[in-house]
């Protein structure tokens, strides 16, 4: 099984310019002559779907796909009613192959090809024999999916409301020149930005005009958001013209407008497992490239305030996907969770007040263990989106 | 120890080659339709005689006695767990990944779903074994931390000698490049497949060690063995023309292998061996202007050949009484070979296994360079310890040399198959 993958991957990286047609991915020919092997080779072409073997143990299954055709091609595997997607691939090119990893109980299926995208697909009965290997099966847990949608919908919805509210108070502060009470709601009503980051980020114009650093700029381009207001709360030494009171409420206009926007954009949001589970990725990898390293707030060095903020919003995304993940694989979950304990008890160690100590009061050894402890998170949350979509 | 001709798995290469291979006759046999050439093939032994891979289990690590491969990536770990479970089930996952990388198979043996990350990094994905070596070692600090606590139950079966090293004369170390309680050698012929090796072994310990220090090197600095041609410093100069080779075997068991006995506290490192890591940079500029004379001097050798300047070639053994005009010796009493050599230090040897490095330039322009050395020793109070406050004290090249690293590990001995490396020492 082990050397048949790799066969097939080289397979893809050197045999298909040339014998495309050729080359055999099948497991009964080299995976040691297993009767029913877990790794079926499908050939998808214009107008046939050829599969492997047709009967397997049941557990966890893996049908390499290789388009053989012209047209791009998808592939399901379909429960007995053919109609319930118990694994798909989609969007792979002429030439390319992609796995379809599921897990299968015992029972009837059908295999599709269907190249062009279109139609019901190239249909062939498949069964799951019983190996004794307890699977729960994929995708059927759609209830724990709506579940975990509406509470993330909800709480994207929340965050957007307090996001709204808190920055309507700050641009006033601050459009009214009242700079300490500004500075002091800064790093707060971000936190609610932070906390849904990637949902805002994902309306791609929005984000550049809302959260664009200096360092971000292209030459030439017009810097507004809530870092330029930054800047300015928080000036460097020398060198810094301050804002004028026009720009001042050019600025805070904007950024109001474009947040009521967001807000608005966020209404009837909804959300699927894997957006949700690369949300809570994606948080993390915003906090190890941005926030551990004090980049994100040059100015302020409200850097720990944001930090907390991602790791609030990725926990929230990972706890709506639980009751998914702790059927699938709850050794992951457990360790998701230890480490979500191991981080949280580092960032407390720094609070101050209502926030945080400034990023700048963090010595190297300190840094270092934040950064790790980031790390030791990141990389099973990574898994998190596979385990709960499988 | 010969290279052995076990395959303990297809390399990368193998399949990259015969794919390739079956490719093309399947290109010219398309015409006929009657395919199937490009299979099957993959379960042939190699035809090669020349093994570009060693096999990872063993009574010993490979590794130490091994040929010297041409490129190194050294790391060293900080444990970051409190848990004595999670530490050995790194060492397991860590078994279990490097003897997939040095047999040339990725990381992971399952396929993955589209949405997860590959569990192998990739980038080694059609190289061969590249004769790949991991070998992994124990720092003072994984037994006690730095106020004597017992970190993981293991303080009563720290071994004697494993202790950091003293403080040599003009040391200037410093602790970001020094200490650590776990390392791994990764030496290959490759520096993709040691890069490789040691990212993927980094990620599988996210949570439970992170890097502390670690440091690549671009050529070998000792042969190991004598099928090896004797390669140069950055200095300019062969070295490790009277290091330990691997068919010298009576002296690999006396001074490279622990044995049975050696210490009633450690009985889990017979088997083992110890490591000294030091990172040594050289003052490249300042000898470059030096004078040939004073170069070969500070060596006691010639810069041509090799040969000790009492004459002969290089594997000439070094005269140290013979004089020249005036009487003084014609290797100098300061030099290099005559401070280091065996026979001036009570007969004690040692395995050097080091590698040049260059990591960039310091902020003056000079080149950020010298020798990361590694040294194999049983003991490393009767035989590192004592040669090296000699060379450091009174060593002509020291004008030239500047210790900025240092660590020693304890390397337990070879993993059965079905362990994990380091197994004695947690049974």
């Amino acid at each position: 099984m082990k050397r048949r993958l790799v066969t097939s991957s080289l397979a893809l990286a050197v045999a298909v310019p040339l014998m495309a047609a050729c080359t055999s991915n099948s497991p009964s020919s080299e995976g040691g002559g297993t009767d029913s092997p877990r790794e079926m080779a499908v050939t998808s072409t214009n107008d046939a779907c050829d599969v492997s073997a047709q009967k397997a143990p049941s557990g966890s299954l893996v049908f390499n796909v290789k388009n053989d055709g012209s047209k791009v091609t998808e592939f399901y595997l379909l429960a007995e009613d053919g109609l319930r997607i118990i694994g798909e691939v989609e969007n792979i090119g002429p030439g390319l192959t992609r796995d379809l990893v599921v897990k299968a109980p015992p029972g009837d299926y059908f295999t599709a090809c269907k190249p062009g995208m279109v139609g019901d697909g190239i249909r062939d009965a498949f069964t799951v024999t019983d190996s004794g290997e307890p699977a729960q099966a994929t995708g059927k847990d759609a209830e724990l999916v709506k579940a975990a949608n509406e509470q993330y919908a909800s709480y994207v919805k929340d965050q957007t409301e307090q996001l709204l509210a808190k920055t309507r108070k700050f641009v006033s502060l601050y459009e009214a020149g009242k700079d300490e009470q500004a500075r002091a709601l800064y790093a707060d009503a971000r936190v609610h930005w932070e906390r849904i980051e990637p949902v805002a980020e994902s309306f791609g114009d929005l984000d550049p005009k809302m959260d664009l650093r200096e360092a971000d700029l292209q030459e030439g381009q017009k810097w507004t958001g809530w870092h330029r207001i930054e800047k300015d709360l928080w000036p460097p030494k020398s060198g810094y013209q301050p804002m004028t009171d026009a720009q001042r409420t050019a600025i805070a206009d904007q950024l109001l407008k474009d947040t009521k926007d967001l807000y608005q954009r966020t209404r009837t949001i909804t959300f699927t497992a894997d957006q949700i589970g690369n949300g809570a990725k994606g948080l993390l990898d915003e906090v190890a490239t941005g926030k551990v390293t004090g980049e994100e707030e040059i100015w302020s060095h409200t850097d720990l305030w944001d930090f907390q903020a991602n790791v609030d919003g990725a926990r929230v995304a990972w706890e709506g996907l639980r009751p998914l993940l702790k059927k699938d694989n709850p050794e992951l979950d457990r360790q998701i969770d230890r480490r979500f304990t191991a981080l949280q008890d580092l960032l407390d160690a720094h609070r101050k007040g209502d926030g945080f100590v400034s990023y700048t009061e963090l010595d190297k050894t300190q840094v270092r263990k934040l950064s790790d402890a980031v790390n030791a998170l990141s990389e099973p949350l990574s898994k998190l989106t596979a385990a709960v979509t499988l | 120890m010969a290279p052995s001709t076990e395959h303990p798995g297809v390399s990368r290469r193998r399949f990259f080659g015969l794919a390739g291979a079956g490719a093309a006759v399947g290109a010219a046999a398309g015409f006929a339709g009657g395919l199937g050439t490009g299979r099957a093939t993959a379960d042939d032994p190699p035809t090669s005689s020349v093994p570009d891979g060693y096999p990872f289990h063993g009574t010993h690590q490979a590794g130490i006695v091994t040929p010297a491969q041409d490129r190194l990536h050294f790391a060293a770990f900080d444990v970051t767990t409190d848990s004595r479970d999670d530490l050995v089930a790194l060492l397991r996952d860590w078994t279990a990944a490097a003897a997939r990388m040095t047999a040339g198979q990725p990381v992971g043996d399952q396929p993955l779903p589209y949405d997860a990350p590959p569990s192998d990094t990739g980038e080694a994905t059609g190289l061969p074994p590249s004769r790949l070596t991991l070998t992994f070692g124990f720092g003072p600090s994984l037994f006690r931390d730095a106020d004597g606590r017992d970190r993981f139950g293991l303080a009563h079966r720290q071994p004697q000698a494993l202790r950091r090293l003293p403080h040599f004369p003009a040391d200037n170390l410093s602790s970001e490049r020094s200490d650590g309680d776990l390392c791994v050698q990764a030496c290959a012929d490759d520096p993709q497949v040691a890069v490789h090796a040691i990212r993927n072994l980094a990620r599988i310990a996210f949570g439970t060690a992170a890097i502390r220090w670690a440091q690549l090197g671009f050529g070998r600095t000792s042969s190991t063995s004598r099928s090896q041609q004797t390669p140069r410093n950055l200095f300019g100069f062969k070295d490790g023309t009277a290091n330990l080779k691997a068919e010298d075997t009576s002296a690999v068991e006396k001074f490279i292998w622990v044995a049975d006995g050696d210490d009633p506290r450690a009985e889990w490192m017979t088997g083992g061996s110890y490591l000294v890591a030091r990172r040594i940079n050289m003052v490249i500029e300042t000898w470059d202007r030096s004078s040939l004379r004073e170069q070969e001097n500070i060596v006691g050798r010639d810069r041509a050949e090799g040969a000790p300047l009492s004459g002969g070639t290089e594997f000439t053994e070094p005269d140290f009484s013979l004089k020249g005009r005036g009487g003084t010796p014609l290797i100098p009493l300061d030099s290099h070979v005559r401070l280091a050599h065996p026979s001036q230090n009570h007969g004690v040897q040692m395995l050097r296994r080091g590698y040049n490095f260059t990591d960039g330039n310091d902020a003056l322009g000079r080149l950020d360079a010298g020798l990361f050395f590694i040294v194999y020793v049983r003991d490393p109070d009767t035989q590192y310890v004592p040669v090296q406050n000699k060379l450091s004290r009174d060593d002509a090249m020291m004008e030239y040399l500047q210790h900025t690293g240092s660590a020693l590990f304890a390397v337990p001995p070879g993993v059965r198959r079905g362990g994990y490396v380091g197994e004695p020492l947690f049974a």
